[in-house]
């Protein structure tokens, strides 16, 4: 046993008692409840992190294995220049432009179909089905279709986007109920009224779920996408070229990227869902 | 109102979808294959018309898409007609992949199910781990999976444990969340009654709470053992293309074997099927016997 196991030890139990106490706490205002809410996962991570520290040192692990926190940090920002250009080439040109068409082509085809229920009946099977396949698997075709650059990338988080967003979309456009369907057609409201009025508002909250599973499951498509062939640059290839060469620590802090760039991307889906949303029960329960 | 009958109501919709799909394919067939075959009889210095192209595009050797017949029979040949403890039969790479997937997923499932039973008991895990659990479904974890395989790889750790880890981490969350739903799920009023019995906190455990989670841990587990299933598949990318579908990936996309590709890709598609269809088909079981109605 050395000192650094020992803090490490101490640091666990000292911010877990640290938790215990604070989550038993009833404070009065909402304001404080929220604060707790907050600060109780946040330490949580940070005593994470600096159990990481600690044991990295006091077990002496080498970095190739697990490098320390600190040196990753020290790493991501010593090579930020190359972490950038490899965010640009996959997050802004192969995630955000396959998300974006991926997304729109299944919304677009669910409106497509949403007049003929025999599409529909046809379509939702096989979308569902496709939604558990390995979809990720079709990477080594695109490449060979559109080549080592962002295209082929594109053409895989488009495919991977497409169905969870149609079968959701198709989902919610039949939500709303008979009632308010009803009351719509007493209104003499037409096909495309009705849609923008009623079931579009309806369908929000299943569009928004596809919303936040694509994002995750874009990134996903695109780093993988790259093992199988890029140019000089981009996140998977990094991840990839990086293991071989052994250096662990530029792949932490490619992860650390791809983590921050994964979390803020669901984090703003999530912030447009309560913006455009407000009226859902589970935002305005949120709230209070 | 009589009863749609099941032949028209479902089956016919899908069957026109799956013969559009099919004969789009066929075009693209041709479509995508026919400059190959221009650009060979131009080399040959020959003219050839459309009623001869349209053969060879659905027997080329590398094509740049395989025709639906080409992939059945290398389907047939890599399972039926080759012994399965052959490296080259397809049936010896997906039990390799299948074998990972079901640790994973089953260590995963334990994983899982034991931390949504302490999130759902221990008010601190609550309020430390869940944000965390969220948070790290944001996080694209496959893009570590080279990283597990390289680093079990090298403190002498291979073969099936390293893709199962990776196939336990993604498979847990979906169970995680699902389950402290599920175990939050009992009313107010059940759990009173339950306290009226004077029930300790394992006799509501096991007589309301984990009942009333089955259905929440049924719906998960198929999105988990979905999901393992790809974690397995991109877990052998990074180990040099050794064995199983994900290998089979690797390889067919360094040597331009296209055939070989949709083979695999066809393979892993009724795998994942057939995973997700025995969990569905126990799901039905249960419940049945817990006496939902049908």
């Amino acid at each position: 046993m050395n000192g650094y196991i020992l803090a490490a030890l101490a640091i666990w139990i000292g911010a877990w008692t640290l938790n215990e106490w604070l989550v038993r706490q009833r404070p009065a205002s909402a304001e404080a409840k929220q604060a707790i809410g907050i600060i109780v996962p946040v330490i949580f991570g940070a005593t994470l992190l600096a159990v990481w520290e600690c044991l990295v040192h006091g077990f002496q692990i080498p970095p190739i294995l697990l490098p320390a926190p600190s040196a990753i940090w020290v790493k991501l920002v010593n090579s930020a220049p190359v972490l950038w250009a490899d965010f640009q080439q996959t997050f802004l040109k192969s995630v955000i432009t396959g998300y974006i068409a991926g997304c729109g082509l299944g919304f677009a085809v669910a409106l497509l179909i949403d007049r003929s229920p025999f599409l529909q009946k046809g379509l939702l099977p096989i979308g569902n089905f496709v939604s558990a396949l390995p979809v990720v698997g079709i990477a080594p075709i695109m490449v060979m279709w559109f080549g080592f650059d962002w295209p082929s990338k594109v053409a895989v988080v488009v495919i991977m986007t497409f169905f969870p967003m149609l079968v959701n979309t198709v989902q919610g456009l039949a939500s709303a109920s008979h009632m308010e369907r009803d009351l719509m057609r007493t209104y003499a409201a037409n096909w495309g009224q009705m849609l923008i009025k009623l079931r579009l508002p309806a369908a929000w909250p299943f569009i928004f779920n596809a919303l936040k599973i694509n994002s995750t499951l874009a990134l996903i498509g695109a780093i993988v996408a790259e093992f199988f062939g890029t140019p000089i640059v981009g996140m998977g290839f990094r991840i990839s070229t990086e293991v071989g060469r052994a250096n662990i620590d530029m792949v932490w802090a490619e992860i650390a990227v791809a983590a921050v760039a994964g979390s803020v991307f669901y984090g703003l889906v999530a912030l447009a869902e309560r913006w455009v949303t407000f009226w859902h029960p589970s935002v305005r329960g949120g709230r209070a | 109102m009589n009863k749609p009958s099941l032949f028209l109501d479902r089956v016919l919709p899908v069957l026109t979808v799956i013969a559009v799909i099919l004969v789009i394919w066929h075009v693209a067939v041709v479509y995508l294959n026919a400059p190959f075959v221009r650009d060979q009889a131009a080399r040959a210095g020959t003219v050839v018309t459309l009623g001869e192209i349209i053969p060879q595009t659905f027997n080329q050797e590398r094509p740049i898409l395989p025709a639906p017949h080409q992939i059945i029979a290398e389907l047939w040949d890599t399972t039926i007609a080759k012994p399965i403890t052959s490296k080259r039969s397809l049936v010896y790479h997906a039990w390799v992949t299948l074998s990972a997937t079901l640790m994973g997923f089953g260590m995963g499932t334990v994983l899982g199910i034991l931390l949504a039973v302490g999130i759902v008991h221990n008010r601190a895990m609550d309020k430390s781990l869940m944000p965390w659990v969220i948070a790290s479904q944001t996080i694209p974890i496959l893009a570590i999976a080279p990283m597990i395989i390289v680093v079990l790889n090298s403190i002498g750790i291979s073969g099936l444990l390293p893709k199962a880890l990776i196939s336990t981490y993604l498979s847990f969350f979906p169970i995680v969340v699902g389950m402290v739903k599920g175990l939050r799920s009992p009313d107010v009023l059940l759990l009173d009654l339950m306290h009226t019995y004077n029930a300790s906190r394992t006799q509501t455990f096991w007589k309301l709470r984990w009942p009333a989670a089955l259905p929440y841990l049924f719906t998960s587990l198929k999105v988990a053992i979905a999901i393992s299933l790809v974690g397995a598949i991109v877990g052998e990318l990074p180990t040099g293309a050794v064995a199983g579908l994900g290998a089979r990936l690797l390889s067919g996309s360094y040597y331009g074997q296209t055939i070989q590709i949709w083979a695999a890709l066809f393979m892993a598609a009724a795998l994942a099927a057939v995973l997700v269809s025995i969990i569905g088909l126990a799901h039905t079981q249960v419940l049945k016997r817990m006496g939902a109605k049908p």
